[in-house]
């Protein structure tokens, strides 16, 4: 099978696609780096395994209750990986309200309806990324 | 998209897609799952941390469970190496021919990995860590 060679206009609908599989990628990245980084830091030693999941993705003290989390804190409270937690949840949270609104437009026609819910899902994205970014910084 | 569907809800049950179908339809539910689940654990963060409330807090210890760390993996990981498939498989057409083959080597990775982190969760938490 010979791939056929189309030129895609330039559209929301082909950005957003491009963005999935680009922000799909870097997510992959981006927990890479923050796994190495807890293991570097000594989360080999001290942390079990679910632990070490929920801190690699999102390392926040206001996330985790129970698990116990040792002068690791001390290590994550840096201006770098706050930028790599704003990162993460900024690529994360488009990701997801893109396929959100995919997954519905799928099953609507063209219509009112597909207008109010595309901006609920805007809105709703936008107020979800602000208050993790304030989470992130307050910390 | 917003085409005219006449076709009813069994009768698309009865749709023989094989793998790629179950894929596909295992790929959105995930996604929708860890929309849902990391949504939630925004807002939970957020009310914890502002006014330490309740209600962020039985978030996070539901969340933590270990019996809900189970399915929380399983989301997380085949939605994380399905979308890799897909995306090799979208960058390079040519692959397309082998998509078949794709799934089953996605699945032959997918069980160690799950497997490996099911044992982990199972005897940290039964034994105690």
């Amino acid at each position: 099978m010979q791939a056929r060679k189309v030129r895609p206009g330039i559209s929301f609908e082909y950005i957003m696609w491009v963005f999935t599989r680009l922000s799909g990628f870097s997510m992959f990245l981006l927990v890479i780096l923050g796994m190495l980084g807890a293991l570097y830091m000594g989360a080999r030693l001290q942390m079990d395994l679910p632990t070490l999941m929920r801190w690699t993705f999102f390392p926040n003290p206001n996330h985790v209750v129970n698990s116990e989390i040792p002068d690791l804190t001390l290590g994550w409270a840096t201006a770098f990986w706050q930028v790599m937690q704003i990162l993460i949840i900024f690529f994360a949270s488009t990701h997801a309200f893109n396929g959100f609104r995919v997954v519905i437009e799928d099953f609507l026609g063209d219509g009112v309806l597909r207008v109010l819910l595309r901006g609920l899902i805007f809105l709703f994205w936008l107020c979800s990324l602000i208050i993790a970014i304030y989470v992130i910084l307050a910390s | 998209m917003g085409q005219k569907r006449s076709v009813g809800f069994f009768q698309g049950l009865s749709y023989r897609g094989g793998g790629p179908m179950l894929a596909w339809l295992l790929h959105r539910l995930s996604g929708l799952g860890i929309l849902l689940l990391v949504g939630l654990h925004i807002y939970a963060s957020f009310f914890m941390q502002q006014t330490g409330s309740d209600i962020g807090t039985a978030f996070n210890i539901v969340y933590e469970n270990w019996i809900f760390q189970i399915l929380v993996i399983f989301i997380i990981i085949f939605h994380a190496l399905n979308g890799l498939r897909i995306i090799i498989l979208d960058t390079w057409p040519q692959t397309l021919r082998f998509q078949r083959e794709a799934l089953w080597l996605q699945w032959f990775i997918f069980v160690p990995i799950y497997g490996l982190t099911i044992f982990i969760l199972f005897s940290t938490s039964l034994i105690g860590s």
